[in-house]
């Protein structure tokens, strides 16, 4: 295998929990509400994979866990934010503190202990044939095959369904919304836990299909990446796909180029995805000066039904 | 009806930040209790801060108060995780409940959390490299503390170093490592450029080289001590360029996971990692602080603590290697045995010359052998290693 395949399986590998929490970043802000609660919730859903797979065997119950107890903490939020129309940063702070804390003790009893196994790949035979494509395809595990659909699920029910436009409406103006007879609350209630359960389900895929252990603060600050992520990506789920690839190679870059036996420092090579940031957005806010930003309107807004502004 | 809304808004945020700080406090220090303690006791102690260390001046039939300032959870699987074995060993020996704080950066949160412990203990341990200047200058404001800081080159009347020669059981694991590999191709998972992982890398090297000339070892650079996703992609890049049995200075098992799932030999650092993947386990260093620690404590006890540079070795046990991984074949086993027992006998040690470094330069002459102090400054890697120090 070349350099440039190796690169791609390993972007892949590191991007998929990025771009599962993403496109739970980017559903959760479509509504309109500010998701800063990422770095919590995958290290909900890592350590409750975690704790329920070591317990009982079996992956399905491990992933449905988590999935359900990060939709939970995602009703909270928007309860927070929805209901008592809380200050929405602090409440995805107190999200990422709480999830944070409470991960790291609960998963004490099951600390360092490896899990009965990964995420399983799918077997696609003919496929694997294929140079190169076969070679990458044939690393994938049901969990990426999954967020690449879901990619494709979202981009449709976003820009070509009535219920994304509905989705569109309440977090761009959701005073019309309601007057065109939208529930608002009940779409930031549905969108903001459905939000919130796929980033649990990038801290499950941290440890089913990365680092299969759980330890302590493991998903070392990508939740706060997949915040920028959902930025860099305007909210949009193609985009994610590209931004959270990209960011994967990132991480995994810096490896290879010290391998290369470049003589370039390896702190120097640790900044390269933060400095790569800045110079795309540098180059992205010059290509689009004169185009919207894609940000929902109403982003951080609670809605209030007859209040004026 | 607003107002009412802002109240209850309000109220459920304090709420959450206080579950979320009580929470985070379970989860990261078990002496939560007892540092807020040390806290509220604070202004009377630094008043007279003498007071609390006066028990340990003299021999007495009490028991001293000992803490732990760990760098990691002692559910890392790795290096913090040894010493937390090594304080249950201390308190079953001795006696003793000894403190710990878990999880404290190498910042001035370190010297804070020095300070207070240092208040109402009558030793501290801080165990990892980066405490040194913290417990050096609170050592200088509780002179009747002991101060036992793991890894580091400083001391001062009250404050002792401590470690050990791990670099020995590098070099026999690198033995192993040089029967296992197939390609010649070995790779090595370094945390920080620092010498202490350099002089594990070369005595790994030479290790790999004695049983096998031809070989060379892949080196990278993490820049961390533990962060399980980036040395998973270090390992995955050094497999990825053809290396067959990695080593990692890391202090999860996150490079011994990756190599497992491409069917490749590893091992970790610190502690018996086999757990992890049994089939592809090949062995590593070991860490036993316990004896240590029973020592140490006893001799404050006994009134014969004096400040020093304690280096323990695989004779006295401090350094160990770990059981060998379920496909290490037994003539390997044996080879490594044999070298383990003329390493402890004192007839072989790793740097003895003639070695050259990887630029082909003869660092260390025919016959000469580097001295402690020699090997402790290490800052250039041996012939065979592929890779830099960063400057």
């Amino acid at each position: 295998m070349d350099f440039t395949t190796q690169l791609l399986i390993a972007a892949i590998s590191a991007g998929t929990p990025l771009l599962l929490a993403t496109l739970g970043g980017i559903l959760t802000e479509r509504a309109g509400i500010i998701q800063l609660g990422a770095e919590g919730l995958m290290l909900m859903g890592a350590v409750t994979t975690c704790i329920v797979y070591i317990r009982s065997g079996n992956l399905l119950l491990a992933l449905l866990s988590a999935v359900a107890i990060t939709a939970l903490l995602g009703v909270v939020h928007s309860f927070l934010c929805v209901t008592l129309r809380a200050n929405q940063t602090m409440s995805g702070l107190a999200m990422t503190l709480f999830g944070s804390g409470l991960s790291a003790y609960i998963g004490k009893p099951i600390s360092g202990i490896p899990l009965p196994g990964t995420s399983p790949k799918l077997d696609l035979g003919v496929v694997k044939q294929v140079p190169v494509i076969g070679e990458i395809v044939g690393r994938l595990d049901v969990l990426t095959w999954f967020s690449l659909l879901l990619v494709l699920v979202l981009h449709l029910l976003i820009h070509h369904t009535s219920w994304g436009l509905h989705l569109r409406a309440v977090g761009d103006n959701p005073a019309t919304a309601d007057v065109m007879g939208i529930r608002v609350q009940l779409i930031r209630y549905s969108y903001v836990t459905a939000g919130a359960a796929l980033i649990g389900l990038a801290g499950a895929d941290m440890v089913l299909a990365y680092a299969p252990t759980w330890n302590e603060g493991l998903t070392a600050g990508r939740g706060w990446i997949a915040v920028g992520l959902v930025i860099f990506a305007r909210w949009n789920p193609l985009r994610a796909l590209f931004c959270a690839y990209f960011f994967g190679a990132l991480d995994s870059i810096g490896f290879r180029i010290q391998l290369l036996g470049s003589a370039v420092p390896p702190y120097f090579l640790k900044m390269i995805p933060y400095v790569v940031t800045i110079l795309v957005l540098m180059y992205l806010g010059y290509r689009n000066r004169n185009k919207p930003s894609g940000t929902p309107e109403s982003l951080g807004t609670p809605y209030i039904r007859e209040q004026r502004f | 009806m607003k107002k009412r809304g802002q109240a209850a808004v309000t109220f459920s945020l304090i709420t959450m930040f206080l579950l979320a700080v009580i929470l985070s406090g379970c989860g990261t220090n078990n002496t939560a209790s007892n540092t807020n303690a040390a806290a509220t006791e604070a202004p009377a102690a630094s008043t007279a801060p003498a007071d609390s260390g006066a028990a340990a001046t003299e021999p007495t039939a009490e028991k001293p108060t000992v803490a732990f300032v760990y760098i990691g959870p002692p559910g890392d699987g790795g290096y913090t995780y040894q010493h937390d074995q090594g304080r249950l060993y201390m308190e079953k020996e001795l006696g003793i409940k000894a403190d710990f704080v878990e999880n404290v950066p190498e910042s001035a949160d370190a010297e804070r959390i020095i300070t207070e412990l240092a208040q109402n203990h009558d030793i501290v341990f801080t165990t990892s490299f980066g405490y040194m200047d913290f417990t050096l200058n609170v050592a200088g404001k509780f002179p009747n503390v002991k101060f036992l800081h793991a890894s580091g080159y400083k001391t001062a009347e009250n404050m002792g170093t401590y470690f050990g020669k791990n670099y020995q059981a590098s070099y026999l694991s690198g033995i192993a490592a040089g029967k296992m590999t197939k390609k010649n191709h070995l790779g090595y998972v370094g945390a920080f450029p620092i010498s202490e992982v350099i002089y594990n890398l070369n005595a790994f090297t030479l290790g790999a080289q004695s049983v096998n000339p031809d070989i060379k070892v892949d080196v990278v650079w993490t820049n961390t001590w533990y962060d399980p996703a980036t040395e998973r992609q270090a390992a995955i890049s050094l497999l990825d360029k053809g290396a067959d049995v990695l080593l990692a200075y890391q202090d999860s098992p996150a490079t011994l996971q990756a190599a497992a799932e491409r069917g490749a030999f590893a091992g970790g650092n610190d502690s018996d990692m086999g757990k992890y993947a049994p089939d592809n386990y090949l062995t590593n260093p070991v860490w036993n602080w316990g004896p240590y620690y029973v020592k140490a404590v006893q001799s404050v006890m006994d009134g014969t603590w004096k400040s020093e540079r304690y280096s323990g070795d695989m004779a006295d046990g401090m350094v160990e290697l770990a059981p060998f991984g379920n496909k290490v074949p037994e003539d390997v086993k044996q080879l490594v045995e044999d070298a383990k027992t003329r390493i402890i006998s004192g007839e072989l040690e790793v740097f003895t010359g003639p070695i050259s470094d990887n630029k082909g330069k003869v660092v260390v002459q025919e016959g000469q052998k580097l001295t402690l102090e020699e090997v402790l400054a290490m800052n250039w890697l041996v012939q065979g290693v592929e890779g830099s120090i960063p400057q």
